[in-house]
């Protein structure tokens, strides 16, 4: 039999799905001993043991100043600039996606701005952003917004010109106007991609996130990690790292079972 | 797959491993970063004085500029490098804190106005009270503002926080009208003060002798290597000649390297109290002050967590002294003052 028609079975499936896993895990088990034996205060790759310890203070002990337990209180901050960041670039890019895939006039105006804009560096631009937007929350959001809204104008809007021609006449035939035809027969078509779209940025958004508050800020998963970095405290930052690791992993599963509960027909092309 | 995975489990796991702290070796390692009183470094490194004296004494000393200052402290703790330029209080928190025995082989200054607290507006220490203000976090900046609230009696809680910004962005926050005050180091002071109504609160010069900046090097491998010691003290305090008779090459050499001209180098250096002459390094090293500034140093570190969940106390981490005594924990001695080197120089017996 070829090599690309055997399939391996459940349990092989299960075991090779999870052979990386572990051997990261042993590898870094290994790499971890190594130095503590040399070293035993060694802060670069503590213990595992060392790692669940550490989250199970972060989690649960508040802070001797505030009280609070600043764990919840960093995702907290971060899921808020997170979601408002993503929310309104998946707004915007949607209703601006629209107008340039459906509006020829619009696409000539817009098109190449985006695509040029997608090419700039924001990261880059960030002392602009903080004289314009300030050093408060409002930067953050915007730096997302800015990192990832040009990439979901141009998927998006590239979605609406691959709705057949044919589909978009039958609709004018029957009577719909411009406004029906993007409301009923766009739309629809849209969303699909749109959740498809915000899977990908996802990534690119954290990395924006994460690179804003490190510059300045008071709380976030971000302002942590750059935070304890000053003094080495590995095991802080890899429970950090673990947990948004988690929380992206979670929001992609939910994105993806939306995606597949609101717009079963899709799923052969997702 | 599998194949490629093992591979590179194995990969992480050899280049991840134990860090390469040889016994007796020939080939030593130096991490410096931008700063006044580190720019001899890069010099050395530049004009050849380094390998002079390296070859002096048969071995090869790379002196290798980071740009991140945490970065290159956070590299010499997990065991890249032999050596490298540090605070005193980051030597404590970082490397010592980090269970790395390390020892000062050359206390090259202190500084001495290069730090400092900057309000917008008119008012002083007390006017902070109720503002936020941005600076690097746990930072010698961070130690400065709490020195400067202790002299007037406030303490942190009666700010409104202080905000975590980077000192590469510090300029552009300070040009926000979110920004009330600031905490940062030179060459970023002199460049906010140039701004119209910025206002200078406390510096350095207000605590002299408490941020010193050092090489700072594995105690083993010194040890170990007393020529590599011997060879780096050598250059170093070559290069500090040089300096004091105010060669203009070395010095406009390291003005450039250091993003500014003669004439804002030497500004800099004014509030920079360098230690050209190894026996003044000496004396300082020996005096009576300094335990009194580790033991400052360590009880701030302690209060904002900085020594670590296993820090039981303010004396976790012991520190000795030139005479034999120690501050901290005797039983856990991490950061060294060695005069050793530094007396060699002095006698001229290097």
């Amino acid at each position: 039999m070829r090599l690309i028609n055997r399939k391996p079975g459940v349990a092989l499936a299960a075991f090779l799905t999870a052979l990386p896993f572990v051997l990261v895990l042993i590898a870094y088990a290994i790499g971890s001993d190594i130095r503590l034996s040399a070293n035993p205060s060694d802060k670069l790759l503590p213990a595992p043991s060392t790692i669940l310890a550490t989250a199970e203070r972060l989690l649960t002990e508040p802070d001797k100043r505030s009280g609070q337990i600043l764990f919840w209180k960093d995702t907290w901050a971060s899921l808020q600039r997170l979601l408002l960041g993503v929310g309104i670039s998946a707004l915007v890019a949607t209703v601006i996606g629209l107008l340039i895939g459906l509006l020829p006039h619009v696409r000539a105006g817009l098109a190449g701005f985006v695509a040029v804009l997608s090419m700039i560096p924001p990261l880059a631009l960030l002392p602009i952003l903080f004289i314009v937007f300030g050093l408060g929350e409002l930067s953050k959001v915007v730096l997302i917004v800015i990192g990832i809204l040009p990439f979901l104008i141009r998927d998006l809007s590239g979605r609406v010109l691959e709705i057949p021609r044919e589909m978009i006449v039958k609709a004018e035939t029957l009577g719909a106007s411009s406004w029906v035809i993007a409301l009923r027969v766009a739309l629809p078509q849209l969303l699909p991609r749109l959740i498809q779209a915000v899977r990908l940025s996802l990534g690119p958004a954290w990395l924006f996130l994460i690179a804003a508050e490190a510059i300045a800020a008071d709380q976030g998963l971000g302002y942590r990690i750059f935070l304890v970095r000053r003094y080495l405290a590995m095991d802080v930052i890899l429970t950090y790292v673990i947990w948004i690791t988690a929380l992206a992993f979670v929001m992609d599963l939910a994105l993806r079972w939306l995606s597949r509960k609101a717009f079963p027909w899709t799923e052969a092309t997702l | 797959m599998q194949k490629t995975t093992i591979l590179s489990a194995a990969i992480l796991a050899a280049t991840m491993g134990a860090p390469a702290w040889a016994e007796q070796k020939t080939e030593f390692k130096l991490a410096w970063s931008i700063y006044v009183g580190w720019m001899p470094w890069g010099y050395l490194e530049d004009s050849g004085i380094m390998d002079k004296w390296a070859d002096k004494y048969g071995i090869d000393v790379e002196i290798v500029q980071i740009n991140d200052y945490i970065e290159s402290i956070n590299q010499y703790t997990a065991g890249a490098f032999d050596g490298v330029s540090a605070t005193n209080m980051d030597t404590l928190s970082i490397p010592s804190g980090g269970g790395v025995d390390t020892t000062a082989l050359i206390v090259g200054d202190y500084s001495n106005g290069n730090d400092a607290v900057i309000l917008k507006g008119e008012g002083d220490l007390t006017s902070l009270a109720g503002k936020p203000v941005n600076l690097v976090e746990l930072s010698v900046s961070h130690y400065l503002l709490a020195r400067g609230l202790d002299s007037v009696g406030l303490s942190e809680a009666d700010l409104d926080g202080v905000i975590n910004t980077s000192d590469a962005d510090m300029i552009a926050a300070y040009s926000t009208n979110d920004v009330q005050a600031v905490v940062t180091w030179n060459p970023l002071v002199s460049s906010i003060l140039e701004i119209p109504g910025a206002n200078k609160l406390f510096d350095s010069a207000d605590i002299p002798g408490e941020i010193i900046d050092m090489m700072v090097v594995n105690t083993e491998t010194l040890a170990d290597n007393p020529d590599f010691g011997k060879a780096v003290a050598g250059a170093w305090y070559e290069l500090m000649a040089l300096m004091a008779a105010g060669d203009e090459g070395a010095l406009t050499a390291m003005a450039e390297a250091s993003g500014t001209d003669l004439a804002g180098y030497k500004a800099q250096l004014d509030s920079t109290e360098m230690f050209f002459d190894p026996a003044a390094a000496v004396a300082f090293t020996e005096s009576a002050e300094l335990p009194t500034t580790m033991v400052n140093v360590a009880e701030f570190l302690f209060d904002k967590g900085i020594l670590g969940e296993g820090a039981p106390s303010a004396d976790f981490v012991g520190v000795a002294y030139p005479d034999g005594s120690t501050t901290g924990d005797a039983g856990n001695v991490k950061f060294r003052y060695d005069t050793t080197y530094m007396k060699m120089a002095a006698d001229g017996a290097l």
